[in-house]
């Protein structure tokens, strides 16, 4: 089906599974009991989820497959969330142009980019990127302001043009970010007992969009294109005395990767039409890396993995004040209680990195394939256990 | 025709019927609420966004001490603070409407990226009925479009710019705290008074929606004195270090230097415009000035000793004598150890303000707040009397000049108050220029 098959046609079924069902998965806890804190099922965050998946994908296609390390892929991701807000601002509230244009934009920018990097590999080009995202996030943040409004971020008004939609709505505020008419930020809500599952017009767009980019990143990966991308990772030398030219091949991938990125960009801004600078910053390029390596790089499930683990951890354990923590531990004898509170404040609050961090260091040090060889290990644990438990079965059974 | 109608299918399709006239009820029973996060149990939920990294985090500390002060005293703990003296009386220390306060914090980071995502999160995951707090005016304006969008009551925290209540004005948004044009008017007779009319001023600018409008606003009122305008030079947020922005100063023929940077970057910058010896220079024949338009404690603090003598205004100050300032004063130093800063009594203010709306107005819905709120005149809560004046929902009170301490006693008295400007000189039209181009639009009850 689709052109895929095997084990490949099932990850996408699993993949469109838990993206249509993610509403239900994210939101396990009922919502009166103390656990509802670590619920993730609000539009918002999941689709953070769907988004941020979306960019890694496609970095993942570079990294994974050539091995080129980008550390300047926010400046796509940038580039992206502009075009899109400025489509916004000048023809129609409609998100169909505003996301295409934003992969075209991107995707060029890519292209310049890519041209003047890739003629240097490994760290080299990697510090190059690193510069070009640096150049871009400062010509966004100081020199361009009329085009990105600097620190303060491209926001929409009432007197834009929107020549092809409505500068005012009817009740005289800013329009809001739609599909034909139908509102991005518009949720139904299912109640059913104390659970309430919320699901947003919104949030399907980006699943839908990243069960597309998923696809296309297996057809990518299983493709000849993409077993050309693996040689480069794995002996890029050897391929070049065989007489290839390998330069079209990783500046293409490059591209695409950088398409991907443009499209996070322009989904951003079509569920918040807002920009800001600050979407370009190397911290946010690093982010993108961690979640690949967290996730497993190479692996095509692994960079969504990644994106979903360290969003959650911004959006969740970020909201984790003190004040919580003595909710918690509220049973506990007083100076313990504060000892224990001061304690755990370090790593939950606006000391999530910490703990972030932590479990960076230990999935890379003993799961060097990311939380995906963390899933295999535990998969042949239990199915090696099962055999063996089979082979003594069927050993131990007396031969009549 | 027995098998067409069996005892089974009936019941089967009866199932499968009543199920789907059943679905679309409970889809819509959230919408079934007048407005958006109604609130329904015991309880109703505040959240405070405000900034806890980032150049700002200082005031975004003490805007949280505020606010957890301001729960304290709506739910009946504590000694009630400024509930005693506000003029309206309509909170009686049970909550808000009888619901007990709860709230939810989060981190804007001071990027308007992170704080509209902390605000939504409040508001889809948490249920937030109103949002508040930030202290920076890029958020304020991006967290305020957010609130429209939502419908939710946003009350500004610590902001600025005149845009906030200017051209991005919005219906579901207050703004308690004074503005850049209001600081110039309070500002620009007392500098004539100091310095004389015959200056060239050199601005260092914040590039950021509040440093293009209080640059805008000092430049036309000191203009108006006859002071000249030499350069204004625009620095990133993020800076820190700015001695490169100083070492071109001692060359312009400028006289005076106006920083336009609040928090950390006016620390850092006053601090390398002193090393620089700019303070110790002479020129055209007159002493080198500095001016801080914004001014507050918590920057005097971080800038110690370079911060004598130095004026600028400010909303609020601890050591105002009326006695909604004592009462405040009291109960923010009994429960923290240290005198609250201006940006906690904005966030106090604010919140009480929203709870006295919602019990004169009877209900929660964002539109019948946003009504008790407009062109309400109350006092008791620090500033003496003040008017939300309807027309842009900003706040209009007197202004305080101030001026570092020459010798101050102590870590608290490192400001002292040179002038109250009051309200009628700081008031301007609605459609000033200086805020035009905007428009409140319709209030926003979401759901």
């Amino acid at each position: 089906m689709l052109g895929i098959k095997g084990k490949d046609l099932t990850l996408l079924c699993v993949v469109a599974v838990l993206a249509l069902c993610a509403p239900f998965i994210l939101n396990p806890f009922p919502q009166s009991s103390a656990m509802a804190q670590f619920n993730a099922g609000y539009p918002d965050l999941m689709q953070r989820f769907v988004i941020f998946g979306i960019f890694a994908v496609g970095f993942n296609i570079l990294f994974g497959l050539t091995g080129y390390l980008s550390f300047g892929h926010a400046a796509f991701l940038g580039v992206g969330s502009y075009s899109a807000v400025w489509m916004f601002k000048l023809l129609s509230m409609n998100v169909i142009p505003a996301i295409i244009l934003s992969v075209i934009v991107a995707g060029l920018f890519a292209l310049v980019i890519g041209f003047v990097s890739l003629r240097r590999s490994g760290i080299y080009f990697s510090i190059l990127t690193l510069a070009f995202a640096q150049m871009s996030f400062n010509l966004a943040y100081s020199v361009l302001t009329p085009i990105t409004n600097g620190e303060t971020g491209l926001q929409l008004s009432l007197d834009d043009p929107r020549i092809f939609g409505t500068s005012v709505s009817d009740t005289g505020g800013i329009p809001v970010t739609s599909l034909f008419g139908m509102e991005m930020r518009e949720t139904s809500t299912l109640s059913l007992g104390d659970w309430s599952f919320q699901f947003s017009n919104g949030y399907y767009l980006c699943a839908v969009l990243l069960l597309v980019s998923f696809y296309i990143s297996i057809r990518i990966f299983r493709s000849p294109f993409g077993l050309m991308l693996r040689a480069v990772k794995s002996n890029q030398t050897r391929l070049n005395y065989t007489g290839l030219n390998t330069r079209p091949y990783t500046l293409a991938a490059f591209v695409i990767s950088g398409m991907y990125a443009g499209l996070a960009g322009g989904l951003l801004a079509s569920m918040d039409p807002l920009a800001g600078a600050e979407r370009m910053q190397w911290t946010a390029s690093g982010e993108v890396v961690l979640m690949t390596i967290l996730g497993g790089a190479g692996t095509l499930i692994g960079p969504v993995l990644g994106a979903g683990f360290i969003k959650y951890f911004e959006n969740i354990f970020s909201k984790i004040n003190d004040n919580v923590l003595h909710q918690w531990f509220g049973g506990l004898p007083e100076g313990l209680e504060n000892a224990v509170v001061w304690f755990t404040e370090h790593f939950v609050g606006s000391g999530w990195n910490l703990t972030l961090g932590l479990l960076f260091m230990l999935v890379v040090t003993f799961l060097p394939g990311g939380l995906v060889e963390g899933g295999t290990r535990i998969g042949r644990l239990i199915r090696g256990k099962s055999k063996r438990a089979e082979k003594k079965a069927a050993q131990s059974k007396p031969a009549e | 025709m027995s098998k067409l109608l069996t005892r089974r299918g009936l019941l089967k399709s009866g199932a499968v019927g009543g199920a789907g006239l059943a679905l679309p009820t409970i889809f819509t029973a959230s919408s079934a609420s007048a407005f958006t996060n109604e609130p329904t149990g015991g309880t109703v939920t505040l959240g405070f966004n405000v900034p806890q990294s980032g150049p700002y985090a200082d005031e975004g500390a003490d805007e949280l001490r505020a606010y957890e002060l301001a729960v304290e005293h709506l739910n009946g703990e504590g000694d009630g603070g400024m509930l005693n003296t506000f003029s309206s009386k309509a909170l009686g220390g049970n909550g808000i409407m009888g619901k007990k306060v709860a709230y939810v914090t989060g981190d804007t980071q001071t990027k308007s990226d992170a704080a509209r995502a902390s605000a939504k999160s409040m508001i889809e995951k948490d249920g937030a009925i109103m949002i508040t707090g930030g202290s920076s005016s890029g958020v304020a304006v991006a967290v305020q479009g957010l609130c429209q969008e939502a419908g939710v009551i946003f009350m500004a925290g610590l902001t600025h710019s005149n845009d906030t209540t200017g051209k991005d004005k919005k219906a579901n948004g207050f703004r308690h705290f004074f503005n850049a044009y209001m600081s110039a008017a309070a500002l620009a007779p007392v500098l004539e008074k100091l310095y004389g009319s015959d200056r060239a001023a050199y601005h260092l600018t914040a590039d950021y929606t509040w440093g293009w409008t209080q640059q805008e606003s000092i430049q036309a009122a000191t203009e108006a004195i006859g002071w000249r305008t030499v350069n204004n030079v625009l620095t990133p947020l993020a800076a820190t270090d700015f001695s490169s922005y100083i070492a071109p100063v001692l060359n312009s023929g400028a006289d005076v230097l106006v920083l336009n940077h609040y928090g950390g970057n006016m620390v850092n910058s006053l601090t390398n415009a002193v090393q620089f010896g700019l303070r110790e220079k002479q020129v055209n024949g007159k002493n080198f000035e500095i001016v801080v338009p914004l001014y507050s404690e918590l920057m005097a603090k971080g800038a110690g000793q370079n911060i004598k003598g130095i004026v600028g205004s400010q909303n609020w100050d601890w050591k105002l004598g009326d006695e909604g300032t004592a009462a405040f004063v009291k109960s923010f130093g009994t429960k923290y150890g240290f005198p609250p800063s201006q940006a906690a009594q904005t966030c106090y203010a604010q919140t009480m303000l929203y709870a006295d709306a919602v019990e004169r107005a009877g209900s929660f819905n964002p539109c019948a707040v946003g009504e008790a709120l407009a062109g309400f005149e109350f006092d008791g809560l620090g500033n003496g009397k003040t008017l939300y004046r309807a027309d842009d929902h900003q706040c209009f009170k007197d202004v305080l000049v101030v001026k570092g301490a020459e010798d101050p006693q102590d870590e608290f008295h490192l400001v002292e108050i040179v002038e109250v400007t009051p309200v009628a000189q700081v008031t301007y039209d609605p459609e000033h220029p200086m805020f035009a181009g905007g428009a409140l639009g319709e209030c926003n009850p979401g759901a």
